[in-house]
């Protein structure tokens, strides 16, 4: 009967459904990338024999270390941009503006546009001859184009920025909408000025806010791969295109796996050490 | 009068950062010069005229349609029993288990695409719209659990016990009270999933194999500058429709929900 069962178990029956999808396309592909970077490939014939070639291979490349780097150093770039320009935003809509919904709606917008389109539209912008160079030479405020705009990591950053800001705003907002008004007004009145009450009272308060935006963003895009391929040119290559040759052109796959799991690794490693960080400074500041 | 504060300036200065670089799309797509630069030539519809006769494109935008339809109707079937349970039922693990469905969001999309191409090689799916599919549905699944668990959320379970205190059951509660209450949310996540597909793109690139969807024809044009005004109408139309079914899925949202803000 039904009716009869309990609580937990209707709640079980109801959400498995979805959590065995997700939990099986993550665990099932997760398994099979792990013992693909086992295996070794010989042009087209694969050898599943055990061996950690690919991880020595990888490991030893050059071109790995920079890419994964790169791709790092790129994420946390775009990370301290975006949550940067995003919060005086998210204090505005939280407490200040008088129509949030609007506000917000205005802000997500944008972001469900198609993610492609958006960082073509850089491109665009960006271009020798693109709209940015001709606007201003138009204008005359240059005499020949900015070569420096397009296919670098400068327009990967600027990009990423862009296209994840909304990301880094709700997070933060949710985490201002929560602030107790009556402890801002204890602040005020035992003297504070609005500075100190924002560094001493609303900031501590948000630091859990600022972690989960900061990790929203910085996870993804390690692993982007249409940003850097579009405007990155070479020097703003990242992991993700690497390992995409891998499945492609140059099919190999064993490889491919080992560096999509050497990539979730360091991303790993680094969010982690991030968040321990993180609280630290959120506990020390309050 | 009262100066606007810094903070007002830096606001309005955001939101032009936010919505300009996508504007030249569209702004461009009627320049009926075939360079994207200022000054613009003339003004012209030529580039939209055009789409109409491109098989290959129509075909994309077909294959598109449909990986979005089924998608968004699989993702929401799922996220509405899920979202049930997590709203109405209190069970151990629960957390864990609203954690497992919003991974999708934060895996970075390479990893995703390139280990579902392996597991679906590996039990001899060969890249198709079915897997597709089957990839945007789990990509669409937060966007779906989310927006059903607020709609769940500003339900009444009374309503639900007067049903069946009135000697309804459990399939006959659900159709005529549960579901009625609950549906703007549903028509909202149908909505957001659908467009979730429609612009997925690195997924879709791996798993697509021959039948490209529109992403994947998009980025198979842009590399050649002379079909450029053609991406340009194309992609204008596309964020056209992306912010129209948005608008749409805010609308029903909002129905059903009573709160301000999610």
């Amino acid at each position: 009967m039904f009716k009869l069962r309990s609580e937990a178990a209707k709640g079980y029956t109801l959400s498995a459904p979805a959590t065995a999808y997700v939990g099986f396309l993550v665990a099932a592909p997760l398994i099979i990338l792990i013992a693909y970077s086992f295996w070794s490939q010989t042009y087209v014939t694969l050898d599943k024999s055990l061996t950690l070639k690919n991880y020595r291979e990888a490991l030893a490349d050059p071109l790995v270390h920079h890419l994964m780097l790169r791709s790092i150093w790129i994420a946390g770039a775009v990370t301290l941009t975006t949550v940067a320009l995003a919060y005086p935003i998210a204090y505005f809509i939280a407490m200040k503006a008088r129509k949030k919904t609007i506000w917000l709606l205005l802000i997500t917008i944008p972001f469900w546009s198609s993610y492609l389109l958006r960082v073509f539209a850089w491109k665009l912008i960006l271009g020798f001859n693109g709209v940015m160079n001709s606007a201003l030479l138009g204008m005359g405020l240059i005499d020949e184009p900015l070569s420096f705009l397009l296919y670098n990591e400068f327009a990967v950053v600027l990009t990423l920025a862009h296209a994840w800001a909304p990301f880094a705003i709700l997070p933060i907002y949710v985490s201002l909408q929560k602030i107790d008004p009556s402890l801002l007004e204890a602040a005020t009145d035992l003297g504070n000025t609005p500075v100190q009450r924002f560094l001493r009272v609303t900031l501590p308060l948000t630091v859990q806010g600022i972690i989960a935006a900061c990790l929203i963003i910085f996870i993804p895009t390690v692993g982007d791969y249409v940003t850097p391929a579009l405007v990155g040119g070479s020097d703003g290559k990242m992991i993700a295109n690497l390992i995409q040759v891998q499945f492609g052109a140059a099919n190999n796959w064993p490889l491919g796996a080992t560096l999509s799991l050497l990539a979730m690794m360091s991303v790993g490693f680094v969010a982690i050490v991030f968040v321990i960080a993180g609280r630290g400074v959120g506990r020390r500041i309050r | 009068m009262k100066r606007p504060s810094l903070l007002v300036v830096y606001a309005f200065a955001y939101l032009v950062f936010l919505y300009l670089p996508v504007l030249f799309l569209p702004l461009f797509s009627f320049n009926s010069g075939t360079i994207v630069a200022f000054p613009i030539k003339g003004w012209t519809l030529d580039w939209y005229r055009k789409l109409g006769e491109q098989d290959t494109l129509i075909q994309a935008l077909w294959n598109s349609l449909g990986v979005g339809a089924v998608a968004a109707l699989m993702a929401t079937a799922l996220g509405l029993f899920a979202a049930r349970a997590f709203v109405r039922y209190r069970f151990r693990g629960q957390a864990a288990a609203e954690g497992l469905v919003m991974l999708p969001l934060v895996i970075p999309g390479i990893i995703v695409a390139s280990s579902m191409l392996v597991l679906f090689l590996f039990l001899g799916l060969k890249p198709s719209l079915i897997t597709v599919t089957l990839g945007h549905t789990f990509l669409a699944l937060p966007f779906a659990v989310s927006i059903l668990k607020s709609a769940f959320d500003d339900f009444d379970i009374s309503l639900e016990e007067a049903s069946y205190d009135l000697g309804c059951g459990v399939g006959e509660t659900f159709r005529r009270v549960t579901l009625p209450v609950v549906a703007p949310g549903i028509v909202a996540s149908i909505l957001v999933t659908f467009t979730v597909s429609f612009d997925e793109f690195v997924l879709a690139f791996f798993l697509s194999g021959n039948q490209p969807t529109l992403p994947v024809y998009i980025w198979s044009q842009i590399r050649f500058p002379a079909k450029l005004p053609n991406v340009l109408a194309l992609g204008s139309i596309l964020l056209f429709v992306s912010v129209m079914l948005l608008v749409l899925a805010e609308y029903f949202r909002r129905r059903s929900s009573t709160r301000d803000v999610r």
